[in-house]
């Protein structure tokens, strides 16, 4: 089966973005990311149009849904190129965007940094020993297969990267953090910030809680954290 | 005082090293291509493993030391492996400390599974992401630093080269490929743990992050890189289009059973030949009967026997990666596996304080080697990178100095790139060479097309070609068809490569016997 994949591309910061096509061949349980390895492998790399192009600049680590780093629009959809498969594909051209929230570093690659500075600055992290129930132990793991990847602030209808809302992956650790912090300074901290930091700034559309590409319990994970640290529940 | 680390690599093995240092204090420069979360530690799925003796087993390190250098076919260092034995309870604890979500048991202790060459349940996990959930907490715990200014994180930065004076390191060159700005870092120790040499083969269960560049550089350089011919062939994993996936060996630890097709009916080749272990015998082992399987019929590893809250509560990960990934689910039907190339138990040639050749210079996690000899036993690679990264930073602080100043480390270097359609081809070579099983003169053959080519990465995919030509026996994960007897006089000892500027040279080294001989 012939696949026309559609890409925007953009050779740095300053640059102007265009679209180029390239064909590619396969089905089944190929997945975008498989193409795109694929693609660059090609030398030289023609365009649908036969003209040579340079590599597609994309990150990618994994390729097994753990690591995050492949998150990309797919026909405008956020979701893992690792895991999208070509033969779930509705239309033989899949057109790969760059998420457009985040600053583009190239090609399909963007500038995410907002994401682990957002939970630096809610001050995320454990000061003394974990504590914490076996009852919420279900929600915790969760919490921490977030791959940080950016999907959900993709969706989201209150986040751009230049406002100061952290967005549902700030929201999903700071549950983690809360749930296992002794109530202690530390604990008003967060929770101060959370709520001026997530809390105030969103709009409860949960579009985070359905593109998650993990397929954590987002919703659930943020009704928690703002039962703790807002509701103080 | 307060020393500066320059850490190349912010997987499991770095962020243990970064934590390390800046809890007493000390100021960290943490550099890596990509942030924490995207490391290959995140791939690790089956469990860590300590004597934590919670099953009323009469576990003990004295045994998990056993079996680890059983394992390791009498090349690991047994003064080093004492040592992350003895350290291994005490590290699950911490990690429970700071956060990660074990698997507990009804007495709130840390579940514990069987894995692979072990006889007692040791392996402690969080479901099928042990990985994931333990670089979870450090990443927090490390940003705790991060916010305080003792860590330094650099991000999307690549290391170039390291900066030398003689047999001394006092810092690296690193580029930020954001900007293409080389940027230079003094420092008094630069700890290596840059993960495995996954990218001299591509299609591994490895991250693509893995490109084994800096072990490349290094090994130009002349710092010396041991045991490169073993590489652990994962028993279970599955060929997909772009990459090769791994089936847990969780999977077998939970029950899950091998078999091939013999007259047309399902033989149980492992528990017919191993009765003692069957199909958790070490993953040398495994994948070389897997290997031969495959030669006459395909091999499946069947899961559908295990109860369903087994499948739910400890394995959802794997039965969630057969569903989305080969359309094929786990509980109903058997996966057909084959062996693939999942660890490097060779690397960077270090001490038992994880020492390299070169003062202040040390490494740690898979890309150095230490503690696993010729075969890893599954569930030591997140400890070793673990321990490893803690040790190194602990002899660090203790010894590493340099009083050079940042301004005169050279902002350029030679490049020695491996241009993209060279890869490809070494990638196809060394895949050619250095199957489960090898022999003379595939390794001779794929050592002269090597030779050809340009750049660090042949050079590094040339010392473990000549390592595994060298050493004409089988040993652990080394299997030579040419050589199929353990030969102990001869190597029972360390195949250490070094490279002098235009040749490389092999040898083999006595392996340190006691805890004094260092």
């Amino acid at each position: 089966m012939t696949f026309i994949i559609k890409i925007k591309r953009c050779r740095g910061t300053e640059s102007p973005a265009y679209r180029q096509s390239f064909s590619y061949d396969g089905g089944g349980n190929t997945s975008v990311a498989a193409v795109l390895k694929e693609l660059n492998r090609r030398r030289p790399l023609l365009d649908t149009d036969g003209s040579p192009a340079p590599p597609i600049d994309w990150e990618c680590g994994c390729f097994a849904r753990k690591c995050g780093a492949c998150a990309m629009r797919i026909n405008g959809r956020p979701q893992l190129a690792c895991s999208a498969f070509l033969s779930e594909m509705n239309d033989r051209t899949i057109t790969l965007e760059p998420l457009g929230k985040f600053p583009v570093v190239s090609d399909l690659t963007v500038d995410r940094s907002c994401m682990f500075e957002s939970l630096k600055q809610i001050r995320l992290w454990l000061e003394e020993d974990a504590c914490g129930g076996e009852r919420t132990h279900e929600e915790r793991y969760q919490a921490a297969r977030c791959l940080m990847c950016g999907c959900c602030l993709e969706i989201c209808p209150n986040f751009s990267p230049e406002g100061n809302f952290a967005g549902a992956a700030a929201a999903v650790a700071a549950f983690r953090i809360l749930d296992q912090t002794p109530y202690t300074e530390h604990w008003e901290e967060i929770a101060a910030r959370y709520k001026k930091l997530y809390f105030e700034g969103c709009g409860k559309s949960l579009a985070c809680h359905d593109i998650c590409p993990a397929g954590l319990p987002v919703e659930e994970l943020i009704v928690r954290s703002n039962a703790a640290a807002v509701w103080k529940k | 005082m307060s020393k500066t680390m320059i850490v190349i690599g912010a997987g499991l093995a770095g962020l243990s090293a970064a934590l390390a240092a800046a809890a007493k204090g000390h100021r960290v420069k943490l550099v890596s291509p990509m942030p924490s979360e995207r490391a290959q530690s995140v791939m690790a799925e089956g469990g860590i493993n300590a004597a934590l003796d919670t099953k009323g087993e009469n576990d003990n390190p004295a045994e998990h030391f056993r079996d680890t250098v059983t394992a390791g076919a009498g090349l690991s260092d047994p003064g080093a492996v004492r040592e992350l034995t003895e350290a291994a309870p005490a590290i699950v604890r911490r990690l429970l400390a700071l956060g990660v979500q074990f698997n507990m048991d009804a007495r709130n202790e840390p579940d514990l599974r069987n894995f692979g060459g072990q006889r007692k349940k040791r392996t402690a996990f969080a479901r099928c992401d042990t990985g994931k959930q333990i670089m979870t907490a450090l990443i927090d715990a490390v940003r705790r630093y991060e916010a305080a200014g003792l860590v330094e994180r650099y991000s999307r930065h690549s290391f170039i080269t390291l900066a030398t004076d003689g047999p001394t390191c006092r810092g690296a060159l690193i580029r930020d490929e954001r900007t293409t700005q080389n940027i230079p870092l003094a420092g008094d120790a630069v700890i290596i743990a840059a993960g495995g040499m996954h990218g001299l083969f591509g299609n591994t269960t490895g991250s693509v992050g893995n490109t084994g560049e800096v072990t490349a550089e290094l090994f130009r350089l002349g710092i010396p890189v041991a045991n490169g011919e073993f590489i652990q062939y994962h028993p279970t994993t599955v060929n997909c289009p772009g990459r090769q996936m791994l089936i847990s060996e969780a999977a077998r630890g939970e029950g899950g059973r091998l078999f091939a097709m013999r007259d047309g009916k399902r033989w149980y080749f492992m528990e017919d030949k191993y009765p003692e272990a069957g199909n958790l015998m070490p993953r040398d082992i495994v994948s070389r009967e897997v290997w031969e399987q495959n030669k006459y019929s395909r091999v499946y590893l069947d899961l559908t026997a295990l109860p369903a809250d087994v499948l739910r509560q400890k394995l959802s990960g794997t039965v969630d990666d057969c569903l989305t990934c080969l359309r094929l689910d786990p509980r109903r039907e058997p996966i057909p596996v084959t062996p693939g190339i999942h660890y490097f138990m060779g690397g960077i040639l270090v001490d038992r304080r994880h020492r390299t050749a070169l003062k202040n210079l040390y490494a740690a996690g898979e890309c150095c080697c230490q503690y696993h000899g010729a075969n890893r036993l599954g569930g030591n690679s997140l400890l070793g990178a673990i321990h490893g990264g803690t040790v190194a930073a602990e002899t660090a602080m203790e010894e590493a100095a340099s009083d050079q100043p940042a301004n005169d480390i050279p902002l350029t270097a030679p490049v020695h790139e491996t241009p993209p359609h060279v890869l490809d081809e070494l990638q196809r070579i060394m895949r050619s060479s250095l199957g489960v099983e090898r022999d003379g003169t595939g390794l001779a053959a794929g050592l002269a097309e090597v030779k050809e080519l340009p750049g660090n990465l042949p050079l590094l995919g040339r010392a473990l070609l000549m390592s595994a030509l060298a050493r004409e026996e089988s040993r652990g994960a080394h299997i030579r068809t040419d050589f199929p007897v353990r030969n102990d006089p001869e190597y029972c000892k360390l195949t250490v490569a070094r490279f002098h500027g235009t040749e490389i040279e092999v040898c083999f080294e006595s392996v340190p016997e006691t805890r004094e001989a260092l």
